[in-house]
């Protein structure tokens, strides 16, 4: 790519429209909004398609000093660039899903959204401690916003809930920080992630970096913010939310509580698998008894989160992979379920399930979107989910058995919920008669929802296009873990075979008196 | 390129096309290309099979496409194809087939046949997934693939809310044994550090001995890796325990229940032990469970048999019965014969689902046989077919001359086996076999009688009421009330006669190959020679055994339904708890609603209204609201403005401070 910074223009891109945003018309603003996001994914494929797999650790690397020690650094490894080609996947998309339903301050809406979309490549892509907590701070304050002035009813709860959520653990992250450049003498997250900090130091900065994370996972029992925001937020705002923004919590595990602290890590290790066993197991059985959909999909991305932090934690290369498959398929199915969700709330305004049924008689493309979509959060194998959760369950399992256990009866919440809503919603009689009259999916919903179908196929079916990026850099985690890896609680324990076979016989008298068995010895 | 690609990947094109096009094209062209594409892989399956019983085949492996690549966990989607797979493409490309063309007849009025017929291709695509699958992690693909099929199909007629609420039961039931099977795929990895399956069968014998810790349980590795898989086969197999969602299921349209819930999909389980069964001889705890489990299933399923009503039902639980046999023939080591029955199974029980199909088909809609009757004359081509199924079923053959039809070769292979086997479990199963196989001749009996024979009843059905306008009461002496039954479409009697030959023929032409060749099964399954052997050896009244009962349960149905047809009221009035808990089939449904379903919900809403809400929340955000509400009044009051007091409290902090410092 030359000298060409790549990651700076897609910072500059969505800046460069946000402020345009603000002074256009409705029309230009929406249409400004979509170039530049469709712009970025330009920029995001060429970034990808320019990746050099197997090069350098860290590559696109651009570094300029500023003050006072503070570095404006940025780079990625294969983790940040997935993470990065969602975010830019995801962005058009949202601006589509906001195209009709978004009439009022359409220029500041999106111009909340591009500024998003800044925040969020830099997040994953900042190379500098102090960067990366800005973009990773500065994050709440679109979303707020968008939660804020374009939600529904109860829209300032929620997001006083969502800020009051996060910034709590966010002043113990930067505390955490502050020791850290102290002690290490560096911003720089690179080498941060290759410094021994002392164990006993380890245990407190792991957990000031815990309570942020552990929020914007979220993990159980600080989840209850992600409902109501949900709730409240717009489909887009949801989709972003849940694509993308959850996912800083287990970019944040993955790039800084596992490397730079691995020994804490395996000390918490219980506390992780603790707290994803209750997650999955509580949030499913909630969701089961939701009667609005969004809430329904809320509390099954807790239980979705919560097999990512098992993974991640499972201190192995299955987890850490499937754990971060499960991010990048949880970001495109919830975020696509989250816009069927809008497809109908745009119609009938309400997202009430009862108001619905029947959805497949008036609605069969619809039908089929959300049945995919369904289908992939079940995690049905083809789909992206599928590869996700076994990949994950597969790591933990090597560490523990119980928790695998406990983790894995998710398929069966998870089925039992997710059919639940699409019989109530799509399958049954037409029993209202608005909600039999609403036409089905028009050119834009079908552009929104028929790229996401076929990512989730995708990396459902040949999951090495994403995989092959990310698989050195996790091997290389894995190493760096390898000195804090925790025992298997499976204890395998070689011992002589069996002299024979389960149903061994012996051979009958006209075969004479051997005792040779065909079985094994 | 191997046939077995097209074999496989042509019903995968003609679901999504003809699925697409859906309501676009005429239907016609969706039935077209999902037929014409069954027709074409079951006329390439075919030749593969009979290559391998004229022993002209070799096994192969057809790589497709790399899947996923983690660490050193691997798998690929592959073909392969060896004996077991050859059994089992037969099988499902010649039901698959001739149910497509039978729903041509069954389904002509349906304004949805394009989504019909392509999710029944889409079914078969999954299906031959599942049994050419070379790793574990395919064949869970082809298990849960065929699983969302099936879901889909039961609850096809989706505004039914009968048939969504069997549709959901049916996969989330299948999840639970599907728990079993993951941990048992995340465990076999452990141990072997592989998913393939010839990897793993080859190394399983080292294993044999060795120790393992599951949940806290330190048990043996193979034994607690095969009980782990056997769960799921439990589940698709709907063995006792997980069986409840396959009687359900029968609210999917009949050609849906020939296809998948009897001749195919709940085979999967049996399918599945038979090709690991080099994996589960190393485990001989599991194998007993699988005996055990299977023998249960297979008494429990034919009691239930005999009291329901519903025509479909009897025949569900008679499938789930049959089940029962295969796990116990495998469970004892005879994984030929086990696959045998499959085999044989797979055409007479698909016969007897269509064959119902077109009863129903005729007596318009009305499933319930008390409102059958006489319909021998009416619709004869069925009634024979039926009659087929019902002898292959019931196991009509001469023992001496070893002729007879399809079940009698496969049944009493079983019977002589597990009695054979002479083990305690093994005589368990022998028994209940035994009895079940009673059972099974009294309910099929029972079904022939109360449909072909007797007075019609058929003015006592709603069903047939609304077509002739008529009450019973209007009707009078004529208890047809003027309705005619009319005979099925070519497109439905075909099938039915293709599958009674085969439910004449199949046992006898196939009984040497499967039951006593080592060379035809090859490698593909664990193939017990002196076991064999021990059969052939078994005493002569075992082997008449099945002879005798299935005379008994014929003269018993007999009584009941011809000669003296007060005969069942009077033994239920007589034995009414007795047959109340069988009619409710031994009450695992209200059971499963009381500990599982409900609580379910219950714990949900606790969750819900009282952790989040109410703990979470009112402590948590509402809570540190409330504490910044209450401090401001605090920083209210203390910022009094008098001097004294802030000197006091800087006086306090000073002391405070220096106390702190000292220590």
């Amino acid at each position: 790519m030359g000298g060409f910074p790549i990651l700076s223009a897609m910072l500059g891109v969505p800046l460069v429209a946000a402020i345009a945003c603000l002074f256009l018309s409705d029309n230009g603003a929406r249409w400004t909004a979509l170039v530049a996001t469709l712009v970025n994914l330009a920029l995001g494929i060429l970034l990808w398609l320019n990746y050099d797999i197997g090069g350098a650790q860290w590559q696109f690397v651009e570094s300029e000093d500023l003050f006072a020690g503070f570095k404006y650094a940025l780079g990625i490894d294969g983790i940040a660039l997935m993470l990065i080609v969602l975010s830019v996947f995801l962005m058009p998309i949202c601006i589509l899903a906001s195209w009709e339903s978004i009439t009022k301050r359409v220029g500041e809406y999106m111009a909340a959204f591009l500024f998003m979309e800044l925040l969020m490549i830099g997040v994953f892509a900042a190379q500098d401690l102090f960067l990366f907590y800005i973009f990773f701070e500065a994050g709440l304050i679109p979303m707020y916003l968008i939660i804020g002035i374009w939600g529904g009813d109860n829209r300032i709860y929620a997001s006083y809930k969502f800020f009051l959520y996060t910034l709590l653990g966010s002043v113990l992250m930067l505390i955490a920080m502050l020791w850290m450049v102290h002690q290490s003498g560096t911003t720089d997250i690179p080498t941060l992630m290759q410094y021994d900090f002392p164990a006993g130091a380890q245990t407190w900065l792991w957990l000031a970096f815990f309570a942020s994370f552990a929020v914007k996972m979220p993990m159980w029992p600080v989840h209850t913010w992600l409902p109501d925001a949900h709730v409240q937020a717009p489909t887009a705002g949801s989709v972003i939310l849940a694509g993308v923004l959850l996912k800083m919590g287990g970019y944040g595990f993955i790039r800084f509580s596992l490397p730079m602290f691995p020994e804490a890590s395996a000390q918490f290790l219980w506390l992780i698998l603790g707290l994803s066993m209750a997650a999955v197991v509580i949030t499913s059985l909630i969701a089961l008894v939701q009667h609005d959909m969004k809430k329904l999909i809320a509390y099954s991305s807790v239980a979705h989160m919560a097999i990512v932090t098992a993974g991640l934690f499972a201190f192995n290369q299955q987890g850490l992979e499937g754990a971060m498959v499960m991010m990048l398929s949880h970001g495109l199915v919830s975020g696509a379920l989250f816009l069927c969700v809008g497809v109908i709330y745009d119609r009938l305004h309400t997202r009430e399930i009862d108001r619905y049924g029947g959805l497949s008689i008036n609605m069969p493309q619809y039908a089929i979107f959300f049945l995919l979509f369904t289908m992939a959060s079940i995690g049905l194998p083809g789909t992206s989910g599928f590869v996700a959760e076994f990949l994950s369950l597969m790591g933990v399992y090597e560490v523990s058995s119980v928790a695998t256990f406990v983790l894995t009866t998710g398929i069966i919440l998870g089925a039992a919920y997710m059919l639940y809503l699409y019989r109530r919603v799509a399958f049954g009689e037409q029993k209202n008669a608005d909600a039999a009259a609403m036409p089905d999916l028009n050119l834009r919903e079908w552009i929104m929802l028929g790229p996401i179908a076929a990512a989730v196929l995708w990396m459902g079916v040949y999951p090495e296009s994403f995989l092959a990026p990310m698989r050195k850099d996790i091997a290389a985690l894995d190493a760096r873990l390898a000195r804090a890896e925790p025992a298997g609680d499976a204890k395998l324990e070689a011992k002589p075979p069996r002299e024979h076979n389960a149903n061994y016989i012996e051979p009958s008298g006209d075969h004479g008196e051997g005792h040779e068995s065909e079985g094994e010895h | 390129m191997h046939p077995i690609l097209a074999i496989v990947f042509l019903p995968l094109l003609a679901a999504i096309v003809g699925g697409l096009t859906n309501k676009a094209a005429p239907a016609v062209f969706t039935k077209s290309i999902t037929t014409g594409a069954l027709f074409i892989s079951c006329a390439l399956s075919w030749p593969i099979f009979l290559g391998f019983v004229a022993g002209t085949v070799e096994p192969q492996v057809v790589p497709v496409l790399q899947w996923v690549q983690s660490g050193t966990l691997s798998f690929d989607w592959a073909l392969r194809v060896d004996t077991l797979t050859a059994v089992m493409l037969v099988v499902i490309t010649t039901v698959s087939a001739l149910v497509h063309l039978y729903s041509w007849g069954y389904m002509e009025e349906d304004p949805d046949q394009p989504r019909f017929f392509a999710y029944l291709s889409l079914f078969t695509f999954a299906m031959l997934m599942l049994v050419t699958a070379d790793n574990l992690v395919q064949m869970f693909f082809g298990w849960e693939g065929v699983g969302l099929a099936s879901y889909l199909l039961i609850g096809f007629w989706f505004r039914k809310p009968s048939a969504n609420a069997a549709a959901i039961k049916a996969f989330v039931v299948n999840r639970v044994g599907d728990l079993g099977f993951m941990l048992g795929i995340f465990g076999t990895f452990l141990v072997f550090g592989t998913v393939s399956i010839p990897e793993i069968l080859e190394a399983a014998p080292v294993m044999s001995g060795s120790a393992i810790t599951f949940m806290g349980m330190r048990l043996n590795t193979m034994d607690i890796l095969c009980i782990l898989l056997f769960i799921g086969a439990m589940g698709k197999s709907a063995q006792l325990g997980l069986h409840t969602w396959l009687p359900d299921a029968m609210e999917g349209p009949t050609p849906v229940s020939a296809l998948i819930h009897a001749a195919t999909m709940v085979t999967a389980g049996v399918f599945m032990v038979c090709r690991l069964s080099p994996m589960f001889e190393t485990a001989p705890v599991a194998l007993g469970l699988v005996t055990f489990i299977g023998a249960a299933t297979c008494i429990f399923a034919a009691t239930v048999g005999t009291t329901q009503w519903d025509i479909k039902r009897v025949i569900a639980y008679s499938t789930c019965s049959q089940l029962g046999y295969m796990f116990f023939a495998a469970g004892v080591g005879a994984y030929g014969v086990a696959m045998f029955h499959l085999f044989t199974h797979a055409f007479f029980k698909a016969l007897l689902f269509l064959g119902a199909g077109s009863v129903i088909h005729s007596m318009h809609h009305e499933q319930d046989m008390r409102y059958y009757g006489g319909l021998r004359k009416k619709i004869p081509l069925t009634f024979w077919a039926m009659m087929m199924g019902t002898l292959a079923i019931t196991g009509v053959g001469v023992v001496a001359l070893h002729i007879g039809f399809a079940g009698f070769h496969s049944k009493d292979a079983i019977l002589e086996v597990a009695f054979a086997r002479g083990t305690e479990t093994g005589q368990f199963a022998f028994w209940m076999g035994t009895f079940a196989a009673l059972l099974t001749s009294f309910y099929s009996w029972r079904l022939m009688f109360l449909t072909f024979w007797g007075k019609p009843r058929w003015i006592e059905s709603e069903h047939i009421q609304h077509t002739v306008h008529k009450t019973p009461a209007q009707a009078g002496e004529d208890t047809t009330g003027g309705y005619h039954p009319h005979e099925s479409p070519v497109s439905m009697l075909i099938p039915l006669g293709v599958l009674s030959l085969g439910a004449i023929a199949a046992g006898f032409v196939f009984n040497r190959a499967f039951v006593d060749s080592a060379e035809f099964w090859g490698s593909s399954i664990f193939y017990n020679e002196p076991l064999i052997h021990a059969l052939h050896n078994a005493p002569v009244l075992v082997k008449y055994a099945a002879t005798i009962v299935m005379v008994l349960g014929f003269v018993i149905a007999w009584f009941a339904y011809i000669k003296d047809t007060s005969i069942p009221g009077k033994f239920v009035a007589q034995f009414r708890s007795l047959h109340a808990f069988l009619y409710n089939k031994w009450y695992f449904d209200e059971l499963y609603n009381l500990v599982f379903v409900k609580p379910a919900f219950w714990i949900g809403r606790q969750f819900w209204q009282k952790g989040d809400v109410g703990i979470i929340d009112r402590f948590g955000p509402n809570g540190a609201a409330w504490v910044v509400e209450r401090g401001v009044g605090v920083a209210k009051r203390v910022q009094s403005g008098y001097l004294t007091s802030y000197a006091l409290i800087m006086l306090l902090g000073l002391v405070a401070a220096i106390t702190w410092i000292l220590m």
